[in-house]
């Protein structure tokens, strides 16, 4: 798994896609610290997290969009199925080289607390929170990514695909007020990833929410384990 | 070292490889033929754990490929049909990416630097994959299927695209590799199984219509006496004077392959050498002789033959066929095992 994990993270900065990536994070985070924080004059970060969400959806299937479509078509899967190494292993190395630049990009909104801490008062918790929880989220979206990615041998469809389906996930609340049962408005609600989210950027740490990322990530990773098997029987 | 009993893989109700068997020993090269299509990758991809199968178990080492596959595989080095190489790694980082992957415990300088040396790699140890040549990126992924050592190789036409003088070398490599290891090779290529294996299998449609060693091959081959001859002399003269040698059982025209000249199939009895007094009722009548060559079977013509339309009446017919020496010598006798075994169900289904 390690082999796999190194191997990904160094084809991410090998080839222009990781400093892309990390460049979209910090212009879009500096840009809405910019929008949100200084030109507001305000030390509450809570809004500017609750905007990254959105730039993430758009980010994170540029991110995992390769990581199996990729080595389908020019059939390195080969090798890493022939390999003595469990699929499990193949998958988590995959996933974890994705959130480490994923967590890289992230890291520059802790640059922007230190800033504000330097010259306003801030809620040091309310910071941590929020990173963790826009961690949690990132883990959800690239367990998605990469499953989605593992169906086609297309990155172009990999990406497409999986900006409109995080997409339709972060929008899904107001869609969800269009029907008039309760019932169903209750269910949408629970997987939206916005509405989820609404907690952690005011600084609460619900575990449920922290749960909810949490099981959406090992979900799809283990979907991801029963394609790749699938794939061997069909 | 290889243990391969009745694998068949479906798509759908199509089979792709259909109840195969066989065996590889310890230190074997074993050469696998057959069309494109006949299910050669399939079985290879089943044989390496990257496919699973319907029916049937692979062992390797004695160990099942799918219940135990990490053990399994750590004895497998494996070159697809396209080599799965990563376009943007440098050879060096491949090769070291590949070390890690398999979970290698031999001394990783020493090791890398011997597998290039071997198959002649070590000048573009450093360079980007993607700028190699057709060749060297073969060469490179067969240096990936020998990190680690192991015991087993499984090679999908290994020399596919590659120049005379690579095929040639990567060849002389492979029979040089089957000394310590064993070596599964797939082909449809003859010369290349001919010159590199020891045992020959011969597949077709996914089914396994052939499995012997090349010594028997060649010895069922110089059991029969054919002889092609271009003889420069009026056709039906010329057919009937040959026709009264003794020895003669049958002679077949060829038509003109060369302006006034015929050729002429002739076939002797079994034992007979017609040879000599060929060339003396030729001189007698001072008919020329333009090309003499030995009709014998070759390799082409077996595969030819086994894996021609035949096969696919067999199938047809639901005939189970013994494979093994018998078909050969049954196909070089003229008798067709597959027609005569067709004949045979269809009778009985009709009683």
């Amino acid at each position: 798994m390690y082999a796999i994990y190194k191997r990904e993270l160094k084809s991410y900065f090998s080839s222009a896609i990781g400093f892309v990536i990390v460049t979209a994070f910090v212009f879009f985070g500096s840009l809405f610290f910019a929008l949100d924080n200084i030109m507001n004059d305000t030390s509450n970060m809570s809004s500017l997290f609750s905007s990254l969400v959105l730039i993430y959806v758009f980010i994170i299937p540029v991110l995992t969009m390769k990581t199996f479509s990729e080595e389908k078509r020019q059939k390195t899967d080969q090798a890493l199925l022939t390999s003595p190494v469990s699929l499990g292993g193949i998958v988590m190395g995959k996933f974890l080289a994705a959130l480490t630049v994923y967590a890289i990009g992230l890291s520059c909104t802790a640059v922007f607390g230190i800033i504000l801490a330097s010259c306003a008062s801030v809620e040091p918790w309310v910071i941590v929170g929020n990173i963790v929880g826009l961690l949690l989220v990132g883990a959800a979206l690239i367990a998605i990514g990469i499953f989605i990615s593992n169906i086609t041998e297309s990155q172009v469809i990999a990406a497409i695909a999986g900006i409109f389906i995080m997409l339709l996930l972060f929008l899904i609340e107001n869609i969800s007020a269009l029907i008039p049962v309760q019932f169903i408005q209750d269910v949408i609600k629970s997987i939206s990833i916005s509405a989820r989210y609404t907690n952690f950027a005011l600084g609460i740490f619900n575990l449920a929410d922290a749960f909810f990322y949490l099981s959406v990530a090992a979900l799809f990773v283990f979907f991801t384990v029963r394609m790749l098997e699938k794939r061997r029987w069909s | 070292m290889i243990e391969v009993s009745h694998l068949t893989k479906r798509y759908g109700d199509k089979y792709a490889v259909n109840d195969i068997s066989f065996s590889v020993k310890e230190g074997e090269i074993l050469g696998f033929l057959g069309p494109n299509g006949a299910g050669k990758s399939t079985t290879m991809n089943m044989l390496t754990g990257y496919l699973s199968s319907n029916e049937g178990s692979v062992k390797i080492a004695g160990i099942d490929i799918l219940e135990d596959p990490s053990a399994a595989k750590k004895h497998i080095g494996y070159l697809p049909e396209q080599p799965p190489l990563y376009m943007d790694m440098t050879v060096k980082e491949y090769l070291n990416f590949m070390y890690e992957l398999k979970g290698c415990k031999l001394k990783r300088d020493a090791h890398l630097a011997e597998i290039c040396d071997l198959v002649k790699i070590t000048n573009v140890y450093n360079r980007v994959i993607k700028n190699l040549s057709k060749g060297y990126k073969q060469r490179v992924g067969l240096a990936q299927a020998l990190v680690g050592n192991p015991d087993v190789l499984i090679l999908d036409e290994p020399t596919v695209g590659l120049d005379p003088k690579q095929i040639i070398e990567i060849r002389s490599l492979i029979k040089h590799l089957g000394k310590k290891h064993t070596v599964i090779l797939s082909s449809h290529i003859l010369p290349e199984v001919q010159s590199v294996c020891e045992r020959v299998i011969i597949i077709n449609s996914g089914k396994l219509v052939a499995d012997d060693t090349e010594i028997n091959l060649s010895n069922s081959l110089a059991q029969q006496h054919r002889i092609v001859a271009r003889i420069a002399g009026p056709e039906e003269t010329v057919l009937r004077a040959i026709s009264g040698i003794s020895g003669v059982k049958q002679v077949l025209q060829l038509g003109t392959k060369e302006p006034d000249s015929f050729d002429f199939q002739i076939e002797a009895e079994q034992g007979t050498d017609i040879r000599r007094s060929l060339f003396n009722v030729l001189c007698d009548r001072k008919w020329p002789v333009l090309a003499l060559d030995s009709g014998e079977m070759t390799l082409e013509d077996i595969f030819l033959k086994l894996t021609s339309d035949d096969s696919t009446n067999m199938r047809k017919n639901r005939v189970k066929v013994k494979t093994g020496r018998k078909n050969y010598e049954s196909i070089i006798d003229g008798t067709n095992p597959w027609a005569a075994a067709a004949e045979k169900t269809k009778k009985e289904d009709e009683e």
